[in-house]
């Protein structure tokens, strides 16, 4: 507490800060619940999507036949997550569209806002693990919908004393999703505060617009990328030749 | 001898597994080596199927990192938020 606006931002001066801060407390069934420097990035980041969202909404009420400007960038963002997804799952991939659309574009975002001197909240592991909940959820759902009772025998393949391995198979989807997505921006968030909390400011000058290359454009999209592959490829798994 | 205390200690040695903790780090370099290697070799030999071949080696390399950001958040949990400490010490 006492930080006021200052922990939002990755890099104080002078010391390495790169933990989640504590802004808000209050009492809820007994325990104190915060408001974190992640909640608070995250909801920037959604008003910013959502802020363009209905730019866009209102550029497209009067839609062009000839698109130009702001339509034209919007038709190619929409012409390359189709492609993106339908490549991936063939054509199961309309029905996924949005929400893998929807996944790749917040986890991009949350990934390069560390460039904006945000604190990505993707570098939490209450917010990767929570996504990856909700696509394992999915894959789960479309288990059941398309095995039936294959969920269960699908446990005893190839080998019936395999069960308990492939149990955890199971299980531990969501976990490796989740810490793969949040080690990747962690290490990025750790090493650019290391960088500019350990170093005399003569090297502060020039030489981090590369790290932030690399560590957040780079490596965010890359896991953005991957992240919204695994869930398709996971989802596209379990429904199989049907 | 006697001026190192039982904190102290803990720290230490929660520091050094950290290190060591990063060896795992080794790992995944190789497995990724090997998979942008082989990558490279089918481009050459069917520059046609680059985007196939990017994407399944993508997916390949970020499977294979997994084992070593599990390393990597054992030596975090180890630096910061260390388990030890309040365990043994009750702070």
């Amino acid at each position: 507490m006492g930080y006021g606006m200052m922990p939002m931002l990755l890099a104080a001066e002078g010391e390495v800060d790169f933990s989640i801060h504590h802004l808000l407390g209050y009492e809820f069934m007994g325990t104190t619940v915060y408001l974190t420097t992640s909640h608070v990035c995250m909801l920037i980041i959604m008003a910013t999507i959502m802020i363009f969202a209905l730019v866009v909404r209102r550029k497209m009420m009067h839609a062009e036949e000839v698109p130009s400007g702001l339509q034209n960038v919007m038709e190619f963002v929409v012409e390359v997550l189709e492609s993106f997804v339908s490549s991936a799952m063939g054509k199961h991939g309309k029905k996924y569209m949005y929400y893998v659309g929807t996944l790749f574009i917040f986890v991009l975002f949350s990934n390069i806002s560390g460039l904006f001197g945000l604190r990505p909240p993707t570098a939490d592991f209450g917010t990767t693990f929570c996504l990856a909940l909700i696509t394992w959820i999915m894959i789960q759902y479309n288990n059941v919908k398309y095995n039936k009772l294959g969920v269960i025998t699908g446990l005893f393949q190839p080998l019936p004393f395999l069960f308990p391995i492939n149990l955890i198979g199971e299980i531990a989807t969501p976990i490796s999703m989740s810490l793969r997505l949040f080690g990747n921006v962690m290490a990025g968030t750790v090493m650019l505060s290391l960088y500019y909390g350990l170093l005399p400011l003569a090297a502060k000058i020039g030489i981090p617009a590369f790290l932030h290359a690399y560590l957040d454009l780079f490596s965010g999209a890359i896991q953005a990328y991957v992240f919204a592959m695994l869930t398709m490829t996971f989802i596209s798994d379990k429904i199989g030749d049907n | 001898m006697e001026q190192i205390t039982n904190e102290g200690l803990i720290l230490a040695c929660s520091t050094i597994g950290a290190g060591l903790a990063m060896i795992a780090g080794i790992g995944p370099g190789i497995g990724q080596g090997i998979a942008a290697g082989q990558g490279a070799a089918a481009v050459g030999r069917n520059p046609g199927a680059k985007g196939d071949i990017m994407s399944t080696m993508l997916l390949g390399q970020a499977v294979a990192e997994t084992t070593g950001l599990y390393g990597l958040v054992i030596a975090l949990l180890l630096m910061y938020a260390n388990p030890m400490l309040s365990k043994f010490l009750s702070l």
